[in-house]
């Protein structure tokens, strides 16, 4: 279905290139703009397409809920391994992936990365307290690390392929453990290493049916769905011993 | 078969669940061990996050205990007055138990403490009780020098508030099981779990509890104390996983029973020394955790809800 959504969509886009003379030097969107997290939610991937008003390089990234992150750092500790110092940065993305059409070093520059947050070495992490610049360092590149192998920061650059000279196309994957919420999936425009255009696109990750319900009611309604909890394993040991009654 | 879980916001094998459900149930039933102590950690070795792992063990655990109870109950093997006397301590000490589990959380080191307390906690009980029952077998092979103290009096003893706990055949003051009941809730409410591999023990040694009256007396304790941590983490960090609960329930209770057969059919020590190697297993495992060098020196204790 998304196959046939997506066809259709491209051949939209088409239709209105092929038009009267447009001002938008990018236009893109997404197969999907809802990640439905159900029972049998195991990951999922959504097709950013789109198309560019002449031959450029496009890079897209998409970002997750911003939200204050505390990484600990261990030490040894009389023999044993505790945790022993870490530190809080501000606003850090709880999902962070990258696609372009090239290596993003040979076709932007720093300045405009960094401009622009294009890629994890250019994300800002923002110490809440006072802290040495270098270890502020240390531990930011060890928080993209643990993210990376969590595979919420992309590990490697997705490739957004071209076909021909204007359309183009990647697949961004999530994983089952995607964090919920409002995402933001970002296209640049990349001409002579500088961003020269771009457009945001919103993309909601959330639980929905069953699911859904059971993690809000847990939420609104803790008590009742404590005592709930409770009620049901009483009742799934007393049903369990039934057949055995009599032994 | 995955299985997306609302709450721990994870997706895994349907099967692998149950199968971890009924082959703690079967160990709970054969020692009246609510078996906590091994359903949580193997659930975070799955991929559940640490806090939605001890919560949902807990709610697991109140099931799991009540089909034990039912089934030792049918053999006359529940002393209910020692069993609300030892949880009188318990909900009071749970109280305090809580307070410094959100204490450490807060200055990140809870991981550390659960992981010491398991260490310190399994090994010298596991120790204890495999000396014990190895001699307790030992001398039963040499006919004739089976015979032994059968009552040590010491300063316990001499403790008021004397009681009569008739089904137990013991006379003994109710601060002892009040007490021990304190004890073991403020270390369940730390550790995360119900407590019977201190309970099974103390009632053994300190209380002097004939030993087929244990398993179902220190179950029928574990409920209550079980729901208690259940209603208090659902409350305060909504950790509680139902859905995780149940799965691991519908394999938990079944194995549970077919635990409680096999367990009647094995001699009080040979019990003791079985589970006395289990614990030291576990201590061991948890011992070489914290020494060893972690893969990863970083960790960010939001990202696995911990």
């Amino acid at each position: 279905m998304n196959g046939r959504r997506l066809g259709l969509a491209l051949l939209g886009l088409v239709a209105l290139l092929t038009g009267p003379a447009r001002a938008e030097p990018v236009v893109a969107d997404l197969s999907s703009h809802l990640i439905a997290i159900t029972t049998g939610f195991t990951g999922a991937s959504v097709v950013l397409f789109g198309a560019t008003d002449g031959a450029a390089d496009v890079v897209a990234i998409i970002r997750g809920p911003e939200r204050d992150v505390t990484i600990w750092r261990k030490g040894k500790i009389a023999g044993v391994w505790a945790n022993t110092e870490s530190v809080t940065f501000a606003n850090i993305p709880s999902f962070y992936a990258v696609a372009a059409s090239r290596p993003l070093n040979d076709i932007l520059s720093p300045a405009a990365a960094t401009l622009y947050k294009i890629g994890t070495d250019h994300l800002k992490f923002e110490p809440k307290t006072p802290t040495d610049p270098d270890r502020a360092r240390v531990f930011a590149d060890a928080l993209i690390e643990v993210r990376k192998r969590a595979n919420v920061f992309s590990p490697s650059h997705e490739k957004i392929a071209f076909l021909g000279d204007r359309l183009f196309r990647t697949t961004f994957f999530f994983p089952a453990n995607v964090p919920t919420g409002t995402y933001l999936v970002e296209v640049f425009l990349v001409r002579d290493k500088d961003v020269v255009g771009g457009q945001t696109t919103p993309l909601i990750v959330s639980k929905v049916g069953i699911d859904a319900a059971v993690f809000d009611f847990a939420r609104q309604n803790a008590v009742a769905y404590g005592a709930i909890a409770v009620m049901m394993a009483v009742m799934a040991g007393w049903i369990a011993s039934l057949p055995f009654r009599n032994t | 078969m995955d299985i997306y879980l609302p709450v721990a916001e994870v997706s895994l094998d349907i099967f692998v669940l149950l199968g971890i459900g009924a082959g703690v149930g079967f160990l709970s039933g054969v020692f009246g061990v609510g078996g906590g102590f091994l359903l949580t950690p193997l659930l975070i070795l799955i991929g559940v996050p640490p806090a939605v792992a001890v919560a949902s063990s807990a709610n697991q655990l109140v099931g799991a205990s009540v089909s034990g109870v039912l089934a030792h109950y049918r053999r006359g093997r529940v002393d209910f007055k020692m069993g609300f006397t030892l949880l009188m301590g318990g909900l009071a000490g749970s109280v305090l138990g809580v307070w410094l589990f959100t204490l450490f959380a807060r200055l990140g080191q809870l991981e550390l403490v659960i992981s010491l307390c398991f260490v310190v906690l399994l090994g010298v009980l596991g120790a204890m009780m495999g000396v014990e029952s190895v001699r307790t077998i030992l001398r039963q092979r040499r006919p004739g020098a089976a015979r032994h103290r059968l009552h040590r009096h010491t300063w316990m003893h001499g403790l008021p508030l004397k009681t009569r706990f008739r089904r137990s055949q013991l006379y003994i003051s109710a601060l002892l099981p009040v007490g021990l009941g304190f004890a073991v809730g403020v270390l369940s409410a730390i550790m995360g779990i119900g407590g019977g591999f201190l309970m099974v023990p103390a009632m053994i040694y300190t209380l002097g509890m004939p030993t087929a009256m244990v398993p179902g007396t220190s179950l029928l304790q574990i409920i209550f104390v079980a729901a208690n941590v259940t209603m208090l983490q659902a409350y305060t960090s909504h950790t509680v996983d139902a859905v995780l609960a149940l799965l691991l329930l519908v394999g938990g209770v079944i194995g549970a029973q077919f635990g409680t057969r096999f367990g009647t059919r094995l001699r009080g020590e040979q019990l003791r020394f079985l589970l006395a190697i289990l614990v030291l297993v576990v201590a061991a495992k948890l011992a070489r955790d914290l020494t060893l060098r972690p893969a990863d020196l970083f960790m960010i204790p939001t990202d696995n809800r911990g």
